[in-house]
């Protein structure tokens, strides 16, 4: 029951973290509900496939099939991620502001919602895969689904599922002028942090291996493998030994999203007070 | 009781060292394997208990998912001297060091 309970938690407390952050950004617009419920129902599809095909996903591609893989999602990701933040950038007072009426606000956060949709079932999609090939694993050497697997996998579910109530209660409460722009922030290091981890795999599958020695370890301070450093992996992108390559890419994912959003945001004279 | 694993010295600089390692019962097995400073290595791990497993290390930068019966070559660059660890995450008590002289 123990392994079960630890292992589904910590994948669903990962993506929960994400999920939660969705929840707050796209609180108060319309239909957001539908779509984030279909990205984690598309995410817990896409887990049984990923699962189910694993041993010959990692086969692909001279053996990096997986590495691949998650860098290639993880970069689509940050991509909606980006995406997001942009339109928000130029829309997201007008929503906040009540002022949904405006076409233009709500044509782009339908489009921000079916981004960030894309998110949570990317997050779903890659904890999910690692919590079914793990069930089943156990399951196959226990000759079958066990009450003490199935007890302990539904405590782990409900455990995590209250750190995404709690991720989004926390940020909802955060009054709505400071609410924008600590969630843009949040988006922006979520995405670098997606960015920094697609890289490792690329480096991990031997294709992109310029820049590849540890700059840093902060293990003896912060484990990335203690929950804390679990934490800070998901929505910051925290590793405690860190390539320079790795480094350059959250650094020029941060730079990117951050003048991407000032080109594109409403002009300042537009604006009541300035980002 | 551990085996060391001497990697050859034949490999040229750019070839990485070839290194095998297997999970059973829970354990790696040799737990501790030995591979040239300065060279690329390509870890091969195979998993041959009946639950997945997850390969990962953070002072080698890797982190795959290895399905029961399955193999996985994991690539490590060029390392300085050390002892670096490496894990099961799905079974975190199954620990083993790639040791660099």
């Amino acid at each position: 029951m123990l392994p079960s309970l630890v292992i589904v938690f910590r994948e669903v407390f990962e993506a929960g973290l994400i999920i939660g952050i969705v929840m707050a950004v796209t609180s108060g617009v319309a239909g957001r509900g539908r779509w984030v419920a279909g990205g984690v129902a598309a995410g817990v599809f896409g887990a049984c496939v990923v699962a189910l095909f694993t041993r010959g996903l990692s086969q692909l591609f001279g053996g990096s099939g997986q590495e691949l893989f998650n860098a290639c999602i993880l970069g689509f990701a940050v991509l909606m991620l980006g995406c997001h933040n942009v339109w928000m950038a130029r829309h997201g007072r007008e929503l906040a502001a009540e002022m949904r009426a405006a076409g233009e606000a709500v044509a782009a956060g339908s489009k921000s919602l079916a981004a960030l949709a894309a998110v949570v079932t990317i997050a779903v999609l890659r904890e999910g895969s690692e919590v079914v090939l793990f069930l089943y694993g156990v399951a196959a050497a226990e000759g079958g689904a066990s009450i003490g697997m199935l007890i302990g996998g539904a405590i782990g579910l409900i455990l995590g599922s209250l750190v995404c109530l709690l991720t989004y209660m926390g940020l909802v409460a955060i009054p709505t002028r400071y609410l924008f722009g600590i969630t843009s922030t949040l988006i922006a290091l979520l995405a670098a942090g997606m960015a920094a981890q697609a890289i490792a795999f690329l480096q991990q599958a031997d294709i992109f291996t310029a820049f590849d020695q540890t700059v840093w370890d902060t293990s003896w301070i912060l484990s990335d493998e203690s929950w804390l450093g679990r934490a800070l992996h998901t929505l910051i992108g925290y590793v405690d030994q860190p390539t320079a390559m790795q480094l350059i890419v959250y650094a020029a994912t941060l730079a990117a999203i951050t003048l991407l959003m000032k080109l594109f945001a409403v002009p300042a004279a537009q604006r009541p007070h300035a980002a | 009781m551990s085996i060391f694993v001497l990697a050859a010295g034949a490999a040229r600089a750019d070839e990485p060292v070839m290194i095998s390692l297997t999970i059973k019962d829970h354990q790696f097995e040799p737990a501790e394997v030995h591979a040239p400073a300065g060279k690329p290595i390509a870890l091969s791990v195979k998993n041959l208990g009946a639950i997945a497993s997850e390969f990962e290390s953070d002072a080698l930068h890797v982190e795959k998912v290895i399905a029961p019966g399955g193999e996985a070559v994991v690539h490590v660059r060029p390392l300085a001297p050390g002892r670096y660890n490496f894990f099961d995450d799905f079974h975190h008590a199954t620990q083993g060091f790639l040791v660099v002289p």
